[in-house]
């Protein structure tokens, strides 16, 4: 009994230390946003005098607003172009017969392990020249190596899963083959195809080496080359609060998608490293 | 891997029959390979067609500040990099940074596995708070540490035994200490959750057994869960290693590469895009990719042979 005891009081201080572990940063930026841009500098963990000051200094300008836009537009697109080509492979690749397939999954591994410092001069040298440097469309297209196979992959695990005969046994039951898909098949894959969909929305939203590279301005550069390019308002100005605060404004919606599908996400993750 | 099995009698039984496939097979075929075309020249055109750009730059005197000089110099670039002290400097950063960091994951990632593998209750909050380093943008994470231990904003300096005037970012050794613990804690949760993927795959029975023969925790740990987790450490760890080998968002926001913890990965950007050498910063991005090769080369070697001996005992 105080053997299930001690374990107990074990357990409980290791969750603690793993949750705190995992919040500290962010509770140390979210409080380092809303110091009071006077005592930034005091090296508390929470702030003295509470304000908002730092979020109001954030959208004076509109060079954060246009980096959210496209940070959000551009990993938006990246993600619905990953998920339909994706869709149609993983499809293939889990349900029919063809040569190939393993070398269609260990492409896809290779590519996503790929570097992505090796092509980032050549895109810079070919972009200058087809007018694609500072687009949008400039970098919806590297994040194509590694949104795509993270699509394939994840989506063939979860496609494997999907119990394919339920469709036959619908059309036997009378349903006309689109509605077997519509009725039996989509919502099977929904929950799967909206994970892979999360799952590369971050991929996407997280990259710095390509916004880095290939954009000069508002035009297509996205949050964290913002970020990294931040100078506050003048030269002497201290950008830490402000660069806190927008930290702050991007991390949150990532904590809230992760929060509400973490099952997901884990069973995505997964999935296509142990069984792929 | 397990990819493979289902797909192998395809091929045997199509060439015994030496192309007699049935309509269906055949229609089946065709509709796979054109459902995987656009993904498969997708992912060709978007990686195969740069990297073979970046090799033909790299074989060529290309500096954008004096395009008239562009001309095509063999290998003399590879002969200016590899003769370099930088590029052995920066290849033993990244080395320090992708050891350090994986085996710290590897020991962290365990211990949070097996006490989720174990849990009776709690966890869903370990899993949720686990994942948030794991979605959080990684210049937003290097910025976070950078600001802990900065000595004017940070909490971290001057807190219990902790020096108020140690500025670790700007000392080579503090440097990497911040670098490493950033890289650990964003990606911990990947591993964590990879290796506890792998325990699943323990059965229970084994540890009964082992219990009933008088083996303790650690006997039991080291002599079963361990041996038959293997491929799921051998995975993770390949897949972390590369990844951190690529390291550039973390040291570009906490050093951006100053006393001495430049990577490979910054070396690259320097000479592309500040200095805009095309040619010599083509030849770094190739070798970088090598030795991504290499890496990954080695991993599966050692993978194969292990997978083989288990096998064999």
């Amino acid at each position: 009994m105080t053997n299930t005891n001690r374990d107990r009081v074990l357990w409980v201080i290791g969750i603690l230390v793993v949750v705190f572990y995992a919040l500290l940063p962010v509770l140390w930026i979210m409080s380092l946003s809303l110091k009071d841009p006077a005592t930034i500098g005091d090296g508390r963990f929470l702030p003295q005098e509470w304000s908002l000051q730092n979020y109001e200094q954030l959208f004076e300008t509109d060079a954060f607003t246009f980096a959210l836009r496209n940070s959000f537009g551009i990993a938006a697109i990246a993600t619905l172009i990953a998920i339909v080509l994706g869709s149609m492979a993983a499809y293939a690749i889990a349900r029919l017969d063809f040569p190939g397939k393993t070398l269609i999954l260990g492409g896809a591994l290779a590519v996503a392990m790929f570097p992505p410092i090796s092509i980032v001069g050549s895109l810079f040298d070919l972009w200058r020249e087809i007018g694609l440097f500072d687009t949008w469309v400039g970098l919806i297209i590297p994040y194509m190596t590694f949104t795509l196979p993270l699509a394939i992959y994840t989506l063939s695990a979860f496609f494997r899963e999907i119990p394919w005969e339920l469709e036959q046994a619908a059309q036997v039951d009378g349903a006309t083959p689109w509605q077997a898909y519509r009725k039996v098949i989509v919502p099977l894959a929904a929950p799967g195809v909206f994970t892979a969909a999360i799952l590369t929305f971050i991929f996407a939203w997280n990259d710095f080496l390509f916004a880095n590279t290939l954009t000069s301005t508002d035009a297509a550069r996205t949050v964290p080359a913002t970020l990294a390019f931040f100078t506050g308002g003048s030269q002497f100005e201290d950008p830490t609060g402000v660069i806190s605060a927008a930290a702050v404004v991007v991390t949150v919606p990532i904590i809230i998608m992760v929060l509400i599908f973490q099952r997901r996400i884990v069973a995505g993750l997964t999935s296509g490293a142990v069984k792929g | 891997m397990a990819a493979g099995a289902p797909t192998a009698p395809a091929p045997v039984a199509a060439s015994k029959r030496s192309g007699g496939l049935t309509e269906r097979a055949r229609s089946e075929r065709k509709l796979a390979w054109m459902l995987c075309a656009p993904a498969v020249v997708a992912m060709l055109v978007v990686t195969g067609y740069p990297i073979g750009y970046a090799i033909y730059l790299s074989l060529q005197r290309y500096d954008l500040r004096f395009p008239d000089d562009r001309e095509f110099v063999g290998l003399s670039n590879y002969g200016e990099v590899l003769g370099s002290s930088t590029w052995w400097l920066d290849l033993f950063n990244t080395v320090v940074i992708t050891v350090f960091s994986v085996a710290i994951e590897l020991v962290l990632g365990m211990i949070i596995a097996l006490v989720m593998h174990r849990a009776i209750f709690g966890r869903g909050p370990v899993r949720a708070s686990i994942l948030i380093p794991y979605g959080i943008v990684t210049v937003v994470a290097a910025f976070a540490w950078r600001y802990a231990f900065d000595p004017t904003t940070g909490f971290v300096i001057g807190l219990g035994p902790i020096s108020e005037t140690w500025a670790p970012l700007t000392e080579r050794a503090g440097s990497f200490f911040v670098i490493i613990m950033t890289e650990v804690w964003k990606t911990t949760p990947f591993m964590a959750l990879l290796l506890l993927a792998g325990l699943a795959l323990v059965p229970d029975e084994l540890h009964e057994a082992a219990k009933v023969d008088g083996a303790g925790p650690v006997q039991r740990f080291f002599r079963i869960t361990l041996p038959l987790m293997k491929p799921a450490i051998l995975v993770a760890l390949l897949f972390r290693t590369l990844d951190a080998f690529r390291i550039f968002d973390t040291v570009f926001i906490q050093t951006l590469g100053a006393n001495d913890t430049e990577t490979v990965s910054i070396l690259g950007y320097n000479q592309l895009i500040n200095r805009v050498n095309l040619g010599l910063g083509s030849a770094i991005s190739v070798l970088i990719f090598i030795s991504v090769i290499v890496i990954a080369f080695v991993f599966i070697k050692g993978f194969g042979t292990t997978t083989a001996s288990q096998r064999g005992e």
